[in-house]
């Protein structure tokens, strides 16, 4: 094998990137203009999070997990709570789980905007990304009023969360929600309608349920091929059990596919934050509970972030302090993916493929290629495979 | 004024860059550009490659692997190259000071222009920032 790989042009994607998210870096084994092999290099992002975690109180560590990530900076305390509560055997006040699906949900609308969003520059649909981003500003609104910030708000604590949602702002909420769904009705008609969208995108990287199962892939990517795994049914957790949604599945495992699964789940986020906002309106109550020591022993926790399965592992001795923290993130599974998406797809698709399983995608900034046979090297960057992606969109275009 | 930094004030082209960050910073640059903010009114746009860049941003702790890319990025640019630290990350470490990982803060491996603090900072301080820094550089 290493002696075939050598006869390949190399194509590596990384590890800077130049619109945003952690630098990583992949190595494409190009065939002309197919990709035969995949390889992937991480650490370029690594910040000893599960050591410093150890060496922090309980409760500064809820923010800490925060950051790991500022687009899921609700699903690491999410499910570090889940884990310690489990640990504790403690209950959480209604009204706190009624706020955290709710603060959940709001993130899974707008790490999903992004993606479209972004999904949609890198195909050369800028309008798609401006229109994305420009709806995803009502729900950082929405997490400014609740909250008090943009991203890392801050609101998880062990036992509950730590500001509530006063009743004045629920008004302010209603209005702003309601306006989202009429503009994300509009946007996913003009994505999914669109016919130049769809031959760009069906049939490219496709993921069968082999695959998935294979790589163990989680969240959208899972769902997008028919595996309908959602922690929220499966292991229902704060407010889940209590309400109304359905898991959204597509049949494909297409890029086109991981696109409907994602805008209509926002649909289906924005029916559990009217009915969680319904059941709190008026009623009153606790939002923490009292938690005082950790005793010894293990936790764990999950939560369905916007791309997967979270998952926290914690154990206590006893002290204020964990002795182990384990954090599983679900694009840690789906990344490896790529090894069957992209195997037999042209260049020109990758950068399009690398997106449809949102991961830390944008890692994708100096791309050279090297052709080992002739020893000719000939970098690329980026931008040249953004080029390329959405050439073939014009091409499209102009055929159909 | 010379006449470098007289050109270099009208329309300032940015590279970004992240050395282990939480994205989140990264996402509050990219919102500068939608419909609500529209830097690029200002003639700012971001740009590819760290040869065309007249200001790097530069998030994150800067971990030990990225160190070296990061000064590498640095000679690329062209100067005057103005330097920005956004974010808590590269301004002190933030929250991950204390770990293994920690090559940073920034200024001790590149010159610094200026700092925009916060996690993440808003995308009207980053704005603010910038405005402060074309004063600064009149
Ligand atoms: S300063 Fe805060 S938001 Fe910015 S990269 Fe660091 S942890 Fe993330």
């Amino acid at each position: 094998m290493a002696e075939d790989k050598k006869k390949k042009v190399i194509v590596p994607i990384g590890p800077y990137h130049p619109l945003l998210e952690e630098p990583e870096f992949f190595a494409l084994y190009c065939d002309g203009e197919k990709v035969v092999d995949v390889d992937w290099q991480a650490g370029y992002n690594h910040r000893a999070i599960e050591k410093l975690s150890e060496a922090k109180h309980w409760d500064q560590v809820t923010f800490l997990v925060e950051r790991i990530c500022g687009i899921c900076s609700t699903s690491h305390p999410f499910a570090y709570c889940n884990a310690v509560e489990d640990l504790l055997g403690a209950s959480v006040p209604e009204r706190a789980r009624y706020i955290r699906c709710i603060i959940g949900e709001l993130e899974r609308i707008h790490s999903h905007l992004l993606w479209v969003g972004l999904a949609g520059h890198f195909l050369g649909y800028n309008t798609v990304f401006m229109w994305a981003w420009k709806y995803r500003e009502p729900v950082l609104d929405m997490f400014e009023i609740i909250t008090g910030n943009r991203n890392h708000y801050a609101m998880f604590k062990i036992g509950g969360v730590r500001r509530n949602i006063e009743e004045e702002d629920m008004p302010a909420l209603r209005r702003v929600l309601k306006g989202l769904k009429v503009q994300l009705e509009m946007l996913t008609h003009a994505v999914l309608d669109d016919p130049v969208l769809g031959a760009r995108l069906k049939g490219v990287g496709v993921l069968t349920k082999e695959h998935i199962k294979n790589f163990g892939a989680v969240g959208p990517v899972a769902r997008a091929s028919g595996i309908g795994g959602d922690i929220r049914k499966d292991d229902p957790y704060a407010a889940y059990p209590m309400l109304d949604f359905k898991v959204i599945t597509a049949e494909h495992g297409d890029v086109f596919d991981k696109a409907v699964v994602r805008l209509l789940e926002m649909f289906e986020s924005i029916k559990i934050i009217e009915q969680s906002l319904d059941a709190i309106e008026g009623k009153g109550g606790d939002i923490q509970t009292e938690i005082r020591d950790i005793p010894p022993g293990e936790g764990i926790g999950r939560h369905e972030a916007p791309r997967g399965e979270c998952f926290h592992y914690i154990k206590s001795d006893g002290t204020n302090r964990p002795v182990r923290h384990k954090i599983r993130a679900p694009s840690y599974t789906n990344i490896p993916t790529f090894k069957a998406s992209c195997i037999g797809q042209m260049i020109p698709d990758v950068a399009i493929i690398l997106a449809g399983v949102d991961p830390c995608y944008c890692c994708t900034e100096r791309v050279a290629v090297y052709d080992a046979g002739n020893k000719k090297k000939q970098m690329y960057d980026f931008s040249r495979l953004v080029e390329m992606s959405r050439q073939k969109t014009e091409k499209i275009k102009k055929e159909i | 004024m010379s006449l470098k930094i007289k050109a270099l004030k009208k329309s300032l082209w940015v590279y970004h860059m992240s050395g282990g960050s939480c994205n989140n910073c990264d996402i509050e640059i990219l919102a500068c550009l939608d419909p609500r903010f529209d830097i690029e009114r200002f003639g700012m746009t971001l740009v590819g490659s760290p040869r065309h860049a007249d200001v790097l941003l530069c998030t994150g702790i800067i971990n030990k692997k990225c160190v070296e890319r990061v000064k590498e990025v640095y000679a690329q640019t062209a100067k005057p190259c103005v330097v920005v630290a956004i974010g808590a990350c590269s301004c002190s470490g933030g929250i991950f000071r204390d770990g293994y990982q920690m090559g940073g803060p920034l200024d001790k491996l590149i010159p610094v222009d200026i700092y925009i603090p916060g996690c993440p900072p808003k995308p009207e301080a980053m704005i603010a920032g910038i405005v402060k820094l074309l004063e600064k550089l009149k």
